[in-house]
């Protein structure tokens, strides 16, 4: 019988991944922000009209209103931590060692946090409500690890 | 309007790494054991709706894996992301436009295939978040943190939920974990991301499930006692976390509200005997419970405490061990579906007695951003 | 409540291109989204639900019902997303319709997009293939499409230069349509010296890779003759998805086409595609496929398909204009391509096509294909049906 055969099967595995390279366009929007963090070291958000909200990170279009027009308004660079976890576990995506301290930040200014990293403190230090400002990264290419992390301030 | 019911129920065992088989294989299971349940054939289903995510699956198209299985070969066919009760949802629909009499809806998922900190990674944003190394796990920690600071929920509490659902999965034959733990042993798990503990955290999973929905006509033909679908809805917050209030579920309570009126309750509280909600992780359970307003917010901790989500308690939750027992993400809304099908038709292994209305609520995104509420009923 | 009947009652498209560096992909779908809101005169606030979707692998973005909601207005609204491959635009119009047709929603925003040029569209296609049997030897989808191709030009023992005669109409109905990508003539010279991908497709046959979007507006019976002069009734949906494996298919002879189609005109009472007909916008990513699956819906004969475009009942003018937007050798923004399909039909329907627009159009269909060898329809109607 058939079925006796496959019970005696020690199946295999078949190792891949897929290998797709991306190419993100960021578009006029977010690459203002990363070009004023790389260029300036400032902090950009924008601002709907109708509502009258900051958004960190910028929205071409209000998600809320859903408005065309928005403006730009400089926020930051200081912040207060929202929340917080220290990932104690080196899990597959965590670029580093662990602990590493993810966190929710609302720059002053800003009515949205955004998420980073929380560094040059002890993780146990860390908690909600904490001012912290960015840590900018010595060579900046125009990205969000741009700013290293963000520290106490 | 036309009524629909679910008629049948399929699932595979959940297991942490099913080496013999592959999607088909899991989905020809849970597909054959739904028509069984039933008594159908499947050339009397009307179309075929499956469940399946392109990345989990490391497949463009992952529907393509499993028609075959899904005897699709006939039929109209289409295909839904989200946890299963999304896919649910599809399939209902395509019922009451009229188009087809019955409906088969399946969900796979093999977690042990894949690598799921990088497969929720990519769910963030490419441009502001994803090379951050932010995954589903230490995204909802931050969400578990912010709910505790708001609520003033303990570690303990959590750890109660992760008890009272291993505990339950101990009588489901197909569950994954079935544990008889402490309240210490969870928080003795290694820490993962504060506040979450291993033992807070749903495992990576391998299973299949499959519904088999009809309309009123075909129902009454069928085998088994139809479980009605009186109330569906479902709604999404904003997508990024800074956006939210991340320790409230606003879109939980919207979907709640529409499906509880579509479905006719006005206390949910008192109405439903049962509820299946999205524990991935532990301290969701509680948050979910209080966004389908059958709890306070803030007070599941304490009703969890005093034993009222047990299954001889006032509100059973989880009755099978939930999705801290066994989360096959794409398919574990189906699972929480069938579970409570099985309820109503009075067939569960941890029988809640007279349970005649249930609430089972779904998830897609990171920390809950989109809902998906049922409420089912035997009458 | 349940069984409505449905309409399309307004489409938005952006001016697809092959890179769309100003935007990311919320901010693409957003132009979309907006242009359908205005094309109808609604709100976000007037719609009751959204379907999105896409291919994940070509943007690399898991839950993309999720991320989207800045740019598609799903923020405390149902968003659901779909997805079936290159069928992905039609499954979305489908689901679409029976999301109003059921009478759970009055008016239901549909959104497909792509943005190609931010992957390796061949590569993120290849892993659409079975990982052990078929991924390895399977490259992308022109290889399927070739084997295709040479199948039915060896039954019936037409050439390349008759497939050729399919791009150049196509490409010259596209110079009307100012949304479509490719929009410069092509002569049936210029196909057969273009590089052969595979042979017998060159690279003139086929689809180019797009960077757009499409959102098209549903609306139930009880609106939407309030909300649009003419709407466009979509009167039947069929479908089928009919292979896993490729070695399955029956090439050169398009299985769920015949099927979906043989079900779609015994639902709605078609007797003569050809007559009845007016115009088809035809998923079709390589000129071969112009013939075959002409031959599938049973507007011409087996083995007569190429006799009739070379005809010119297809062109503009003719008996059954195919394409009046220049269809997907023009432009392929693939998870849009299947809606803009559909759109582009309604928009003949309503009488809004301008350039394109094909004189008196009362019945239209608009298809989807992809997978493995997978068809979708899609019967429009100017009647409102009983
Ligand atoms: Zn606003």
């Amino acid at each position: 019988m058939i079925d006796q055969d496959l019970n005696n099967v020690e199946p295999l595995v078949y190792e891949s991944k897929i290998g797709v390279p991306y190419y993100w366009w960021a578009g006029d929007t977010a690459t203002r922000f990363l070009e004023a963090i790389r260029d300036k070291g400032e902090l950009w958000g924008t601002r709907c009209p109708e509502c009258g909200k900051v958004f960190v990170p910028p929205r071409k279009s209000c998600p809320r209103c859903f408005g065309q027009q928005t403006s730009w308004e400089k926020v930051g660079p200081g912040g207060t931590v929202v929340t917080y976890t220290v990932a104690r576990k080196k899990r597959e995506a965590i670029p580093e060692d662990v602990p590493v301290v993810f966190a929710l930040i609302r720059l002053d200014g800003a009515d949205t946090a955004m998420l980073h990293k929380i560094g040059g403190v002890d993780p146990d230090k860390v908690s909600t409500g904490m001012r912290v400002k960015p840590r900018f990264a010595e060579e900046r290419k125009g990205h969000i690890r741009d700013i290293e992390c963000f520290i106490p301030d | 309007m036309e009524k629909v019911a679910i008629v049948g129920v399929g699932m595979t065992k959940i297991e942490a790494n099913k080496v013999s088989e592959r999607f088909e294989d899991m989905v020809f299971e849970a597909t054959r054991k739904a028509l069984d349940d039933c008594g159908m054939d499947i050339k009397d289903v009307g179309n075929v709706i499956t469940a399946s995510n392109d990345f989990w699956d490391g497949r463009t198209i992952s529907c393509m894996a499993v028609g075959d299985a899904q005897g699709v070969r006939e039929k109209n066919a289409s295909c839904t992301e989200g946890d299963g009760t999304f896919g649910a949802f599809y399939g209902m629909t395509r019922i009451l436009s009229g188009a087809y009499p019955s409906t088969l809806v399946t969900g796979h998922s093999k977690g042990s295939e894949s690598v799921s900190s990088l497969i929720t990674n990519a769910v963030f944003d490419p441009i502001y978040e994803r090379s951050l190394g932010v995954d589903m796990v230490t995204g909802c920690a931050m969400q578990a943190r912010a709910y505790m600071e708001a609520t003033g929920a303990t570690a303990e509490d959590f750890a109660r939920v992760s008890v009272k659902n291993h505990k339950n999965a101990m009588n489901n034959p197909l569950a994954q974990l079935p544990m008889d733990i402490s309240v210490q042993d969870v928080l003795d798990s290694e820490m993962i991301a504060d506040p979450l503990h291993k033992l807070d955290c749903s495992p990576v999973s391998d299973g299949a499930c499959a519904l088999i929905l009809a309309d009123e006509a075909t129902a009454k033909k069928l085998a088994k006692k139809p479980v009605w679908l009186k109330g569906v809805s479902f709604c999404s917050d904003a997508y990024f976390l800074g956006d939210r209030d991340l320790a409230k579920s606003p879109s939980l309570e919207k979907a709640a509200q529409k499906a509880y009126a579509m479905a006719g309750i006005s206390d949910p509280g008192k109405d439903i005997d049962v509820a299946q909600v999205y524990d991935a992780f532990s301290y969701q359970e509680l948050m979910w419970l209080e966004g389908l307003g059958l709890a306070d917010y803030g007070k599941a901790k304490d009703h969890l405490a005093a034993g009222d989500f047990d299954v001889s308690g006032a509100l059973p939750v989880n009755t099978a061990g939930g999705l801290l027992s066994g989360h096959p993400v794409i398919a574990a809304g189906l699972y929480l579906m069938a579970e409570a099908v099985r309820q109503l038709r009075g067939e569960a292994d941890n029988q809640v007695e007279g349970a005649r209305t249930a609430v089972v609520q779904g998830v897609n995104g990171v920390a809950g951003q989109s809902h998906c509420v049922w409420v089912l009923s035997s009458e | 409540m349940g069984n409505k009947r449905v309409a399309i009652v307004g489409t938005g498209q952006t001016f697809h291109k092959s890179h769309r560096p100003d935007v990311n992909g919320q901010e693409l779908i957003n132009e979309a989204v907006a242009a359908a809101l205005k094309d109808a005169e609604l709100t976000m606030d007037d719609i009751d639900g959204i379907v999105i979707g896409n291919m994940d692998h070509f943007e690399g973005i898991n839950y993309v019902d999720c991320w989207s909601v800045d740019g598609s207005g799903g923020f405390m609204r149902p968003i659901i997303k779909l997805t079936t491959g290159g069928t992905t635009g039609s499954t979305l119009a489908i689901g679409g319709y029976h999301m109003v047709a059921s009478g759970m929603f009055e008016k239901v925003l549909i959104i497909g997009w792509e943005k190609n040029s931010e992957s390796d569209t061949t590569g993120a296609i290849t892993t659409a293939f079975d990982p052990i049997w078929d991924r390895l030897v399977f490259a992308g989808a022109i290889a399927g499409l070739a084997a295709e191709g040479q199948a039915y030009m060896h039954k019936y023992g037409i050439t390349d230069k008759d497939a050729a005669r399919v791009s150049v109409r196509d490409r010259r109905h596209a110079v009307n349509n100012p949304h479509a990508q490719l929009r410069k003539e092509i002569t049936v010279e210029e196909v057969l010296a273009s590089p052969m991908l595979s042979d017998p497709i060159h690279l003139l046959d086929v689809c180019p890779r797009t960077d757009g979007a499409c959102a098209v507006i549903m609306a139930s019976e009880d609106v939407a003759e309030k909300i649009c002069p003419v709407p466009d009734w979509i009167i039947g949906c069929a479908n089928r998805h009919t292979y896993n494996y490729v070695g399955d298919c029956n090439l050169g002879n398009i299985d769920s086409m015949r099927c979906a189609s043989a079900e779609l005109w015994e639902k709605t009472g078609i007797k003569e595609p050809r007559k009845e007909l007016d115009v088809i916008e035809l998923y079709q990513p390589y000129s071969f496929a112009g013939i075959l699956w002409i031959e599938a819906l049973g507007v011409a004969e087996p083995g007569k398909g190429s006799r009739y475009i070379w005809d010119g009942n297809t062109d503009m003018g003719g008996e059954l204009p195919i394409n009046p937007s220049g269809g997907v050798i023009a432009c392929n923004p693939i998870g849009a391509t299947g809606l803009i399909r559909c759109a582009e039909v309604a928009l003949q329907i309503q009488g809004k096509a301008d350039a394109r627009q094909v004189p008196d159009v009362n019945l239209g269909l608009s298809t989807g294909f992809g997978g493995c060898f997978w068809t979708d329809l899609i019967l429009h109607s100017k009647q409102k049906p009983e």
